[in-house]
């Protein structure tokens, strides 16, 4: 389990309420079988007026690939400090990314959205690959994404 | 130290390097596939029309990049559903699947990983430093052999395994540089041990705020032809905030999609620049052609693995193990080896077990690890000495002479030195002469004369034996067998009889064709392929040392011809005289490829005197093609022993031989070869001049009288048997 809250905290201006109130939330993304090489993921989140809050995820280690997350990379200017600690595997295509994190209550029902971005090698970028708010409704609600990802959904 | 540099690396890593090159070669193909297959824009045209184009047909149209090939591709959604083709620039119109070539997938992460991740691409990064290593080791190695990197393209002797190797490797080297450096640079890249390239310009904070602006419209789009174009992403549908983002080969920008303005750029760095013709010139993407070319010389790398390891093999087999070794402190004998290809180890180990059994104790080393105050009891050190290349110091024998020279005193205990090595190379025995010349500089005793095996002759060897036995007053027969080849029995077929009237008998023996084992012609072995020139080692009846005779027939002659002169008290040549058709001999083929006319049309004089006359007899009888062939032919008497004289006024006739010159000895006024030349100096001059090629076979003083006259011929023509030699213009077969 990572916590990203503390990242929050340190990435952005926000102020986020104290860090007890914070709860367990389950990532799940699966890829389909679009048959290429494994698929670079950015899962982070934007404010209500579409300004970048933080990132979540990042699935794919070598960051000199990470500009082909278009709409992550010119948030962030490319910058990996974004993603130090919540880094892991590039995604197959079929599998499935399951991530548990500890996130703040305050992004919920507050105008977040959560956006993925997507890139695989020799195909097509898939910024804004996906993009749903965060609320608690919404969660356990599976939605599919634009390109490579089959269905995406957050439970608490 | 180099040897070891190359053989290890290349041992250990042969697998890797063998997939790497494989799927190397075989990826190398798509690029120029892609290249021939995507259809090219026409060159006037703009991105702008492109991009018009190609929006009329995809008006979902999201992203346009173009390949290095020139292959564009669209993507685009339409009503939500993501689409992507290969685009026609003439139309706008999808021709082609986007969709990544799975098999060049495959082979890209077997080349690139093993399909292991991070851990095959170390692997394979390893790989990839083995071959840069080995390439600039056999590079080394090249240069040691041929005698110097400018003369990295000289003519290769020895035998098939070795030349080969090297001869695909001079080639090749080039390329397997090029792809292991640049394969390093893209592995480090990755891992992100490199810096990074510059960064895309800093999104524009501030936008018009509208949409909708003509493609046309948009800055620079209608000046930049589609050649420079690499990608061109529209914004967002419904976003106002969003930009075009163009990529080209100078830089990235942002464009406005209202007033179509420039909004930011930022050219490429240098270090981008740097990084993309690497890899450019690593995967042939932008250069197919040259993708190709180190495609195929990839290709090469499995069939040095091949050669190497049968190079490798060769010289474990050829170096036995040396049973009852004494220590150099105790030992009476010191025998040290100068070795390359490890042959010479054999020699030594014979020489070992003959003198171990005469009662003497002997110590034998290489001669890389002399060191004369460790030989307390030596009484005389021994040194066989081959010889590498173009006349430098063996493997095993480097520093010798450095440290030799360094001594002040030399050892009190005498010396003698055997030189190893090929007559058809110009530089024959030249580190054994070295040697020789060094101690006798320094004053060191000499227990024997220098002496020289041609080819390691066990004939040769064992002469030396003998002198050796008689300088120690013991009785020392050395029958050294260099691994002998199979066996094969030949039947006598007819025989001719000539000099017995100038106590001279000779026969030329023509034995049928053995039978070759399918296997044997398939890989071309044994008796199944043979030219004249090459040689029949001859195991007569109570020896087991062959005798070597040359061939004066080809295969395709359809049987195995000698010409055996009758020694006195000669064993072999005695019971090969004596055959009569019916009788039997058992031999084996030995190759012998530097005693070959070659593919070239250029003149041949070949020069021979006594039975050296059979090869150049063959090569007459071979030469269909009536290339110019002039034949200076020493005898005794024509009358005697004119061998061929049945034969050669024919092969005039029919054009394959253009003149005979015969010089007779025993007559009133003897005249030798060497007379010939001279009387015909002026067109032996001319030919050679004109880039004949001389082929001297016989015994061994003729050869040398031979090299003196046409020393002294061409000298004003400014030229020498030694230059010819070097050039493998000049080559001889002595006995």
């Amino acid at each position: 389990m990572k916590s990203l809250l503390a990242t929050l905290a340190l990435t952005t201006a926000l102020t986020l309420p104290s860090l007890a109130m914070a709860r367990p939330v389950t990532l799940t993304a699966t890829l389909n079988n679009y048959g290429g090489d494994g698929a670079y993921l950015a899962l982070y989140v934007t404010d209500t007026s579409g300004a970048y809050v933080g990132s979540l995820w990042m699935a794919g280690g070598k960051s000199k690939y990470y500009e082909h997350l278009t709409d992550w990379y010119r948030a962030t200017g490319g910058d990996t400090a974004q993603v130090n600690g919540i880094t892991g595997a590039s995604i197959g295509a079929g599998r499935t990314l399951e991530i548990t994190l500890d996130l703040a209550d305050a992004l919920f029902d507050a105008g977040y959205t959560l956006h993925i971005d997507a890139a695989v090698e020799d195909m097509r970028d898939s910024p804004n690959e996906v993009a749903v708010p965060l609320t608690t409704d919404g969660a356990g609600t599976s939605v599919p994404g634009r390109r490579y990802v089959a269905s995406f959904a957050y439970d608490m | 130290m180099i040897r070891a540099l190359h053989r290890w690396p290349g041992l250990l890593a042969l697998v890797l390097v063998t997939i790497l090159s494989l799927s190397g070669a075989a990826l190398s193909v798509f690029p120029a596939a892609e290249r021939l297959a995507a259809p090219q824009a026409e060159t006037e045209l703009t991105v702008a029309t492109l991009a018009d184009r190609i929006q009329l047909v995809y008006p979902g149209v999201e992203q346009i990049r173009r390949s290095p090939s020139g292959q564009i591709t669209a993507y685009w959604f339409d009503q939500g559903t993501p689409g992507a083709a290969v685009i026609d620039p003439a139309t706008g119109e999808g021709v082609a699947s986007a969709d990544p070539n799975q098999v060049e997938r495959w082979i890209t992460n077997l080349h690139r990983s093993l399909f292991l991740g991070d851990g095959g691409r170390i692997a394979m990064a390893a790989g990839a430093a083995a071959m840069l290593v080995l390439s600039l080791s056999g590079a080394a190695l090249v240069a040691r052999r041929t005698g110097g990197w400018r003369h990295w393209f000289a003519p290769l002797r020895g035998p098939l395994a070795g030349r080969l190797h090297v001869e695909i490797a001079r080639i090749a080297v080039v390329g397997l540089l090029l792809s292991s450096t640049t394969a390093l640079w893209m592995t480090a890249s990755t891992f992100d041990l490199l810096p990074d390239g510059g960064a895309p310009p800093a999104f524009p904070a501030e936008v018009s705020n509208e949409t909708g602006v003509a493609l046309d419209r948009l800055a620079g789009l209608s000046e930049i032809p589609v050649a420079d174009l690499r990608e061109l992403s529209f914004p967002y549908p419904g976003d106002t905030t969003d930009v075009f983002t163009l990529k080209t080969d100078r830089g990235t920008g942002y464009l406005d999609q209202g007033d179509g303005a420039l909004l930011a750029w930022a050219d490429l760095t240098g270090w981008e620049r740097v990084s993309e013709t690497i890899y450019m010139l690593h995967t042939g993407q932008g250069a197919a052609v040259l993708g190709l070319v180190l495609g195929l010389m990839a290709l090469g790398v499995p069939a040095m693995g091949a050669t190497g390891v049968l190079i490798w093999l060769a010289g474990r087999r050829a170096r036995p193990r040396i049973r009852g070794n004494q220590p150099a402190g105790r030992a009476g004998t010191i025998l040290l080896v100068g070795s390359e290809g490890g042959s010479t180890w054999g020699f030594a180990a014979t020489l070992h077990a003959a003198l171990t059994q005469a009662g003497q104790s002997v110590h034998v080393g290489p001669m890389s690890g002399f060191a004369p105050e460790r030989y307390t009891r030596a009484e005389r050190i021994i040194l066989l000495a081959a010889t590498y290349g173009d006349g430098a110091a063996p493997a095993s024998a480097k520093g010798f002479l450095d440290r030799l020279n360094a001594f002040d005193r030399v050892p009190d205990m005498p010396i003698a030195v055997l030189g190893f090595g090929d007559r058809s190379f110009p530089a024959f025995c030249a580190f054994a002469k070295d040697v020789a010349a060094a101690a006798q500089a320094k004053g060191w005793p000499e227990l024997l004369p220098l002496e020289t095996v041609d080819r390691q002759s066990p004939q040769d060897f064992a002469r030396w034996g003998r002198a050796l036995g008689d300088a120690l007053r013991i009785d020392l027969e050395l029958s050294h067998q260099p691994v002998l080849p199979k066996t094969e029995t030949l039947t006598l077929v007819s025989r001719r009889d000539y000099g017995a009237e100038v106590q001279a008998p000779t026969a030329i023996l023509r034995f049928a064709l053995p039978r070759v084992t399918l296997w044997q012609r398939l890989v071309g072995a044994g008796f199944a392929r043979f030219e004249a020139g090459d040689l029949i080692g001859v195991l007569p009846e109570g020896s087991a040392v062959p005798r070597l005779y040359s061939l004066a027939s080809a295969r395709c002659d359809g049987f195995i011809e000698i010409v055996v002169k009758k020694h006195p008290g000669g064993l072999c040549s005695g019971q090969l005289t004596a055959l009569e058709p019916g009788d039997t001999v058992t031999a084996f083929l030995r190759r012998n490829p530097g005693f070959r006319p070659g593919p070239s049309r250029a003149p041949l004089i070949l020069i021979g005197a006594g039975t050296g006359i059979g090869p150049l007899a063959g090569f007459v009888r071979g030469n269909t093609r009536r290339r110019p062939i002039h034949l200076f032919f020493g005898m005794r008497h024509p009358k005697s022993d004119f061998f061929y004289g049945e034969e050669l006024p024919a092969w005039q006739d029919e054009e394959r031989l253009v003149r005979l010159v015969m010089a007779v000895s025993r007559v009133e006024h003897p005249h030798y070869v060497q007379d010939a030349l001279r009387d015909d100096a002026a067109q032996v001059t001319r030919l050679i001049r004109d880039g004949a090629r001389v082929m001297v076979c016989g015994g061994r003083e003729m050869a040398a009288g031979v090299a003196d006259t046409l020393a002294e011929i061409l000298a004003p023509a400014g030229l020498t048997p030694a230059v010819l030699k070097a050039e493998g213009r000049y080559v001889e077969d002595v006995y």
